[in-house]
């Protein structure tokens, strides 16, 4: 592996060619792939509410991958998301049996998801803590906040009209959570890139210092990274808690690692400086469609989480095992 | 002597250590009886056991979060093998769960040496990997108690000089982990890796390679505990100790270890576990919901991480002190 193994093109790519070798459309090949493969080992695979179903695995999920995906690409990561759905849903019950109504909940639960984004991001920003311990810390903290209240207990009886943002359709077979999932999308992909802040996001996760020193606060818009995630965190506490009408502490236990596994999958790279949203938009279909598949081949759900784990590993290791035995 | 064995920051927590007891004897004093406080130093073993290990892998910048995995899926397996060959004897068992839990640290090892993989990453996925792999093996049954041989349940029981032989296997690590780190290259190397990779590699360290030990020693003690861990509780099945290994990160971040690498002691990895065992097994008697658990350990842990974020602002790192000091 010396320097001169390096290929120098005498002509850049043309953007076809470059585009098909992206990680994107690996990924995007992969996921159609799995899609063909399913349909075929299965016929209950292509039908309308069945597909509408599966996409209530990765929904919840990817919501908060797209305020995580912008973490990691300026470098940090939040661990304690999962605890703040837990957190946010022990609130909104909390609020039911004080007979809040609908509009309550759901600003109880963003205002939730918003404090405790705001807490890791101080404790990350102001005092300049490294954030992965910080969020293993805050993810014990908020979930055991929320065992504290519920205990061994259940909070139920939400009201009627707080069931549309979990079971609800918007029209047909598309359900309301598929409808904010693809909103999220175009707006986290629009900002990250095609704003100057999604700019300064990649600035900060490539060079910190460097992005300092171009006059991006840096601090600020990690903050605001924070805040972000933590208020996804509260959008999936709304519609999860809906979707199952019921909160127990234990709610979205170790969702947090998921959504790292997707916003990995999906070309993130988990040292910052790079990913992008399509490629987590992506992703998500891909953990969906593995595990809505292997379910009606009645394979277990621990199963499919090898598969995930592999295909973790996997995605980062074959290229390099590839740029390895490349003849020179 | 002593105060080379606690440096400032171990000191602070084991001050801190006493006024919790110091609290809990207050509201119930036998607590703080020896025999009771054996009982909790042996309830603790297993997370001294893994913090010590998880202590090295993040000296050296890295993390292992497949530490609960590997410990429940060699617990399965050689509570299988108990059950299909009950006389085995425990010696043959324990070579099984070290050997095991050596693979698969090897295996993170290999991963993070030679393909250069994100440590979050590879150990993200061994963990779903080796608890996916109980699930196969066990088919999403459970070993119980009645299955086990008596000896296979007895051994980490088996009194010897007043302690049960759970709580001499914790302290023989300490020992043992304690002289690998001060006494030898290999530990000075695990420290200057995380201090300085750079500098590492100019003094002809080679990183990856000390990664890959500090994960096959991690996935050594995670297989030990696997098997004192299965047997101590006579119960194997594919969601033991789950969740687990934050416990163990916290452990060791609460002992001063910095997530950076290159800071942290075995006493202090010692002093975090014990420190988490104690509030652990002090809640219930104090009358205090165990669901106050988890809260007060994320407390803690965020309050050490702010302690130790001060202290290492006013220090700089400094790995050769004792050379220093000899010129």
């Amino acid at each position: 592996m010396s320097a001169t193994s390096h290929h120098v093109p005498d002509r850049l790519q043309t953007p076809l060619a470059r585009r098909l070798k992206s990680w994107e459309t690996l990924l995007l090949a992969v996921a159609v792939a799995i899609f063909f493969a399913n349909s075929l080992a299965s016929p209950y695979f292509l039908n309308a509410w069945n597909l509408s179903d599966a996409t209530f695995n990765f929904t919840e999920k990817a919501m908060i991958a797209f305020a995580m995906a912008l973490l990691i690409i300026a470098g940090e990561i939040d661990l304690s998301v999962a605890s703040i759905i837990a957190l946010a849903s022990t609130a909104m019950g909390a609020a039911v049996q004080a007979g809040v109504g609908t509009p309550g909940l759901v600003a109880i639960g963003l205002g939730v998801g918003l404090a405790a984004g705001a807490f890791n991001g101080l404790l990350v920003t102001r005092f300049s803590l490294p954030s992965i311990v910080v969020t293993i810390g805050t993810m014990s903290l908020f979930r055991g906040i929320a065992y504290i209240v519920l205990g061994d207990q259940v909070y139920k009886g939400y009201p009627a009209g707080f069931a549309f943002f979990g079971q609800g359709y918007v029209w047909w077979v598309i359900s309301f959570e598929l409808v904010l999932f693809a909103l999220l999308a175009v707006i986290y992909g629009v900002l990250l890139h095609k704003t100057n802040f999604g700019r300064a996001v990649y600035a900060i996760g490539n060079n910190p210092t460097g992005a300092l020193f171009s006059g991006i606060r840096v601090a600020r818009v990690k903050f605001i990274l924070f805040l972000l995630t933590g208020l996804m965190a509260g959008v999936a506490a709304i519609c999860l808690t809906s979707r199952l009408g019921s909160t127990r502490p234990s709610i979205a236990m170790g969702w947090e690692l998921e959504v790292v596994t997707m916003v990995v999958l999906g070309g993130v790279n988990i040292l910052g400086g790079s990913g992008s949203i399509p490629g987590v938009v992506i992703a998500a279909f891909v953990m969906g469609l593995v595990t809505f598949g292997l379910g009606l081949l009645n394979v277990p759900g621990i199963v499919m989480s090898i598969v995930i784990g592999a295909l973790l590993i996997s995605v980062i290791a074959l290229p390099r095992l590839w740029a390895m035995w490349r003849p020179l | 002597m002593l105060k080379r064995l606690f440096t400032a920051r171990e000191a602070i927590l084991f001050a801190a250590i006493l006024v919790l007891l110091g609290l809990i004897a207050t509201r119930f004093p036998a607590f703080v009886r020896p025999a009771n406080l054996a009982s909790v130093f042996n309830d603790t073993s297993p997370l001294i056991l893994l913090a010590i290990g998880q202590m090295v892998v993040i000296l050296t910048k890295c993390i292992d979060l497949s530490v609960a995995a590997n410990l429940a899926l060699t617990g399965m397996v050689v509570a299988m093998i108990n059950v299909a060959a009950p006389g085995v004897p425990v010696a043959v068992i324990l070579a099984v769960a070290l050997g095991l839990g050596t693979l698969m640290g090897m295996i993170n090892g290999l991963l993070v040496w030679k393909l250069t993989v994100p440590p979050i990453v590879v150990t993200l996925g061994t963990m779903t990997i080796y608890r996916g792999i109980i699930f196969l093996i066990s088919d999403g049954k459970w070993v119980n108690s009645h299955e086990m041989s008596p000896a296979f349940k007895s051994f980490p029981r088996a009194e010897f000089l007043g302690l049960p032989v759970l709580s001499w296997i914790a302290v023989a690590a300490v020992i043992l982990f304690y002289l690998v780190m001060t006494r030898t290259t290999l530990g000075r190397a695990f420290y200057a890796v995380g201090g300085n990779p750079h500098a590492a590699i100019y003094t002809g360290i080679d990183v990856g390679r000390t990664q890959f030990w500090a994960y096959t020693l991690s996935g050594a003690l995670a297989g030990l505990t696997g098997y004192l861990w299965v047997s101590r509780y006579a119960v194997a099945y594919v969601d033991i100790a789950g969740g687990f290994e934050l416990t163990v990160v916290a452990a060791c971040v609460i002992g001063g270890v910095s997530i950076a690498g290159g800071i942290g002691s075995v006493i202090g990895a010692l002093l975090g576990a014990l420190f988490l065992g104690i509030i652990n097994n002090a809640l219930p008697v104090i009358n205090v919901s165990p669901f106050w658990q988890m809260a007060i350990s994320g407390a803690a842990i965020i309050v050490a991480i702010a302690a130790n974020a001060q202290a290492s602002r006013t220090k700089g790192r400094v790995i050769l002190k004792r050379a220093e000091h000899a010129q």
